[in-house]
């Protein structure tokens, strides 16, 4: 009994079905008209922003001389750089060190670095207050540094994705060309520089998207790392949601939203769909 | 002759409590083109790689142009290794392959592009300098690998089955090649490799190596035609092997009585007491067919042997034409069965045999061998 | 071809050189942050800020009551909620991509993937917009409340009563539809992994031998992507588990989950020794969540 058939096609063609594409544009309207409606009242000329009063681009310029806005942005872009740097470091030794050599208890190392994936974000968010509040973390140093805090939370967090990441590259690797490099005389660390970190270099980049994607779109672990000042983009989003939202902290988010579109399609682009799906 | 460019001494390597190369000794001469030949696993590529330093001997040692290697990183032994998949860097350019182990060195810029353009030439890729690996044939990547590691100059080239992954017109054109090289550079080769054409054609001597450990030692000739033992005579082509007993012990004759093959008669002596238990390996193609009228075999036989041997009868039970030979598979009498390769030495040679055809055959006395192990 | 890993103790330097940055810093800002938290567990307030570490099971025991419990148990059934919604949604997706042609796929992957990489805040701040009582879904509702209302007039009927916003933020609908609004896509990627890796012929040979199609979809797709599917459950489960922010927003007062009972003790009860022993319970949850899904007899892959 052919269950999808309506017009011929061959059996394997599910895509093809009617009710099969009905279903995934349902899904895709689900998941982008709330989006769209995001950037569309961006234009909306009305200060409490509930209903449709009329288009302008008035706010796009409110949002322009927010400053509070501008500081939160910086400050997400600032966290971001720098937990994204080290990240990439340190994820990149943990998954060479992973992938090259056997040591004891190397399971349950390999377990904990991976633990940062698992532990609910709330647990990490709580262990990072306890822990600076601990040890005195200071607390009213000078900008950048004041965020120190948040960007070693967001490395800790990230770096095990990097890690990830490259391991999975790191799995293809042919390892005779390592060899063949020594063959022809080249020492352990130029081995490592001029044969091994290219083929991992597509690994670097889509890790380092990652995490600075990961770091960006962070709440939780920077809403309890966080102090005056600090607020991220996300935290003053929060709060003013709470508060009362006004039309241009729309329009800034219909930013952030394009520019998301244009680091995904550039992530894709270098990694190919179906790699970067396997990462996740 | 001079001191040995290699020199293996009692090398022993365990993995766990396998040992994948046990207790072997060879020499190898300068000039040489040496090969060890075996089944896979037999840990032909684990000694070529305790030469290259990338394992290291649990037991002996490895003397390398008068030098111990014990302590000697690969990347400082004056050997250079071409690698089963070519390992050629696939985010550099030919040229930039090919001069790495100069860079690494400290060569000089104008010092290098001459000796990777020389270095390209040998292997006649001259014009691929700028080309990237992806855009290139395996056998291409092959040649770029070989020029990769002579522009080092070293003293012994390893190649780990260099032929495996091409085809099989590839493969006998590169054979060719790889001797020539050799004879126009004069630098030692040493070659891994499964292959027993491969290691026949290319050879000047070959290292057969069975579990570890070396079965035999010899030219490619007398390897092929003075098997040591009967693992080497049925490894390397194919081989009839019967059992039997030394019937006749004397300096330049021998005499082997086989329960299934019937009087095989030698025309030099053989060691070994009379009365032991010995086989006889007979090759295929010194088998002479002829067409049923057993008159003609025992004649044929009788010429360089004594009476009653050196010749058999039987059925033929299959049949594979190969375009210039002709494969028979025969029943004896015995009931035991025994390969014949005949030559189609002219056109309708394939036509004078068919299945089921009684045949009888015989061979001359130096053909067989006899194997004490 | 390549040679096994190499033992530590014959390249001390290089080991040394890789190894100490991360270890240390594991060791350094996740094992000792999580440690404190642990010890705290087992910890009294003693003064406004000073707390004892004195070892002592109170946390636990009032962790364990029914008014906790019940909450913990209730963040469980919403993530399992939660997490079958996102199958159920998900599954014909992962399928429709993976049966797409060579030109579409990668335009439906980048359209799964987009609101994964967009902002978790401004992703739920924009659904509270169309939630709204003035929002897209009750604007929707509402003329279509309108037309059916016509439709009875023009039959001759009695029109329905005026439409009444439906109450769509501020309750535990609103934080399931939340919750699977975000993590959708996390549940699609992993199923769409496995389904692509999934050899093809195995189901045109079970539709050759007769088998109807919603047939070989159960006995032959989805056994065979099992992993993948225990890939995604786990990947929105245990994260679904421990939402903050989507409970915190669009719940009700009686929406709470676990994670925000866990927020307040920390921000504003500030009674962190509790709070740490809940943050715990929350992670053993999870281990043990882990460890059944480790247990489950593996499919056999066949190659």
């Amino acid at each position: 009994m052919p269950l999808f058939n309506r017009t011929p096609r061959a059996p394997l063609e599910y895509a093809k079905s009617l009710w099969m594409r009905g279903w995934v544009l349902g899904v895709m309207l689900f998941l982008y008209i709330p989006l769209f409606v995001l950037m569309a009242f961006s234009f909306n000329d009305s200060k409490r922003n509930v209903v449709w009063r009329g288009f302008t681009t008035k706010y796009y310029g409110v949002a322009w001389e927010n400053e509070q806005l501008w500081n939160a942005m910086m400050n997400s872009l600032t966290i971001a750089f720098f937990a994204t740097i080290f990240s990439l470091v340190i994820g990149t030794l943990a998954a060479v060190m992973l992938w090259r050599f056997r040591f004891p208890f190397k399971g349950a190392v390999d377990g904990t670095i991976s633990l940062p994936i698992i532990v609910p974000e709330i647990c990490l968010g709580v262990a990072f207050l306890v822990f600076f509040s601990t040890i005195g973390w200071p607390s009213a140093l000078p900008w950048p540094f004041n965020m120190g805090a948040i960007i070693i939370a967001h490395i800790t967090f990230c770096f095990p994705f990097v890690a990830m990441v490259v391991r999975a590259r790191l799995a293809g690797f042919n390892r005779e060309q390592e060899e063949a490099a020594k063959d022809l005389g080249a020492s352990e660390w130029q081995a490592f520089r001029d044969v091994l970190i290219p083929h991992i270099k597509p690994a670097l980049v889509s890790g380092a998207l990652l995490a600075f994607t990961l770091s960006l779109d962070d709440f939780v672990i920077t809403f309890f790392t966080s102090t005056p000042g600090t607020d991220t983009f996300p935290v003053l989003v929060y709060s003013l949601v709470k508060r009362g939202v006004t039309p241009d902290v729309n329009a800034a988010s219909t930013i952030l939203i394009l520019l998301t579109v244009v680091l995904t399609a550039i992530a894709l682009k270098l990694q190919g769909a179906k790699a970067l799906a396997q990462t996740h | 002759m001079s001191e040995p460019i290699i020199q293996i001494r009692n090398v022993t390597k365990r993995f766990g409590k396998v040992a994948a190369v046990d207790n072997v000794s060879l020499d190898i001469a300068a000039g040489e083109f040496f090969v060890l030949l075996g089944p896979s696993g037999c840990g032909k590529t684990t000694l070529l790689r305790m030469i290259a330093g990338f394992e290291v001997p649990t037991e002996g040692q490895i003397i390398i142009d008068g030098q111990d290697m014990s302590r000697v990183p690969p990347n400082k032994r004056p050997v250079n290794m071409v690698f089963q998949s070519y390992a050629v860097f696939p985010h550099m350019s030919v040229a930039d392959n090919v001069a790495y182990g100069l860079k690494i060195a400290g060569v000089g810029r104008a010092e290098r592009d001459e000796r990777v353009r020389e270095a390209l030439a040998l292997v006649s890729l001259n014009g691929f300098e700028d080309r990237k690996p992806d855009q290139m044939s395996g056998g291409q990547r092959q040649r770029v690998a070989l020029a990769r590691s002579l522009v080092m100059r070293p003293k012994v080239l390893l190649l780990d089955e260099p032929l495996s992954a091409l085809d099989a017109k590839l493969r006998a054109q590169m054979q060719f090649e790889l001797s020539d090289l050799q004879d126009q550079i004069g630098i030692t080769f040493v070659t891994v490799t499964h292959d027993q054409d491969e290691a026949l054609s290319m050879a000047s001597r070959i290292a057969v190596i069975n579990k570890g450990e070396v079965a035999q030692l010899a030219t490619p000739s007398d390897l092929y035609e003075y098997p040591a033992n009967r693992f080497v005579a049925d490894f390397v082509g194919s081989v009839n092997i019967f059992e039997g007993k030394l019937i006749l012990d004397e300096p330049d004759k021998a005499a082997v009585d086989c329960p299934g093959l019937g009087k095989v008669y030698l025309n030099h002596g053989v060691t070994g007491p009379h009365g032991a238990d010995v086989w006889v390996a007979l090759r295929p193609e010194k088998i002479y067919l002829h067409v049923p009228g057993e008159g003609k075999a025992v004649q044929a036989a009788a010429k360089d042997a004594p009476e009653g041997h050196n010749f058999a009868r039987g059925k033929i039970k299959g049949m594979s034409y190969l375009g210039d030979i002709t494969l028979f598979e025969i029943i004896l009498d015995s009931g035991a069965m025994i390969r014949v390769s005949r030559p189609n030495l002219s056109r309708h040679d394939q036509e004078d045999f068919t299945w089921d055809d009684r045949v009888s055959m015989h061979w001359r006395a130096d053909s067989p061998v006899v194997l004490l192990g | 071809m390549s040679t096994p890993e190499q033992d530590w103790k014959s390249q001390k330097r290089p080991f040394a050189a890789v190894a100490t940055l991360p270890l240390f810093w594991t060791m350094l800002f996740f094992l000792v942050p999580m440690g404190f938290v642990w010890l705290y567990s087992f910890g009294r307030n003693v003064g406004l800020t000073e707390i004892d570490i004195v070892g002592t099971l109170d946390n636990y025991k009032r962790a364990t009551e029914w008014l906790y419990l019940g909450i913990f148990l209730k963040s469980l059934a919403v993530a399992a909620l939660v997490t079958l919604i996102c199958l159920i949604v998900g599954f014909p997706v992962a399928m429709a991509i993976t049966f797409a042609s060579e030109k579409w796929r990668p335009w439906l992957l980048l359209g799964i993937m987009l609101p994964f990489w967009t902002n978790l805040l401004i992703r739920t701040y924009a659904l509270m917009i169309v939630l709204g009582q003035q929002g897209l879904a009750n604007a929707g509702l509402e003329s279509l409340w309108g037309m059916a209302s016509w439709l009875k007039v023009v039959v001759g009927m009695e029109p329905l009563p005026t439409w009444e916003p439906l109450p769509l933020l501020y309750n535990n609908f609103a934080v399931v539809l939340g919750l699977v609004y975000v993590h959708l896509p996390f549940m699609v990627l992993p199923l769409y992994s496995a389904l692509d890796r999934l050899d093809k012929s195995l189901i045109e040979a079970s539709l050759d031998l007769g088998a109807g199609h919603l047939k070989t979809l159960f006995k032959i797709v989805v056994p065979l992507a099992a992993p993948g599917i225990i890939a995604g459950v786990m990947i929105t489960l245990i994260p679904a588990l421990g939402a903050y922010l989507t409970p915190d927003l669009m719940g009700g007062t009686d929406s709470q989950m676990i994670a925000n009972v866990i927020e307040r003790q920390f921000k504003r009860a500030n009674d962190w020794p509790f709070g740490a022993a809940l943050s715990f319970l929350l992670i053993y949850a999870m281990f043990i969540l882990i460890a059944l899904q480790g247990m489950r007899k593996k499919v056999p892959e066949v190659r």
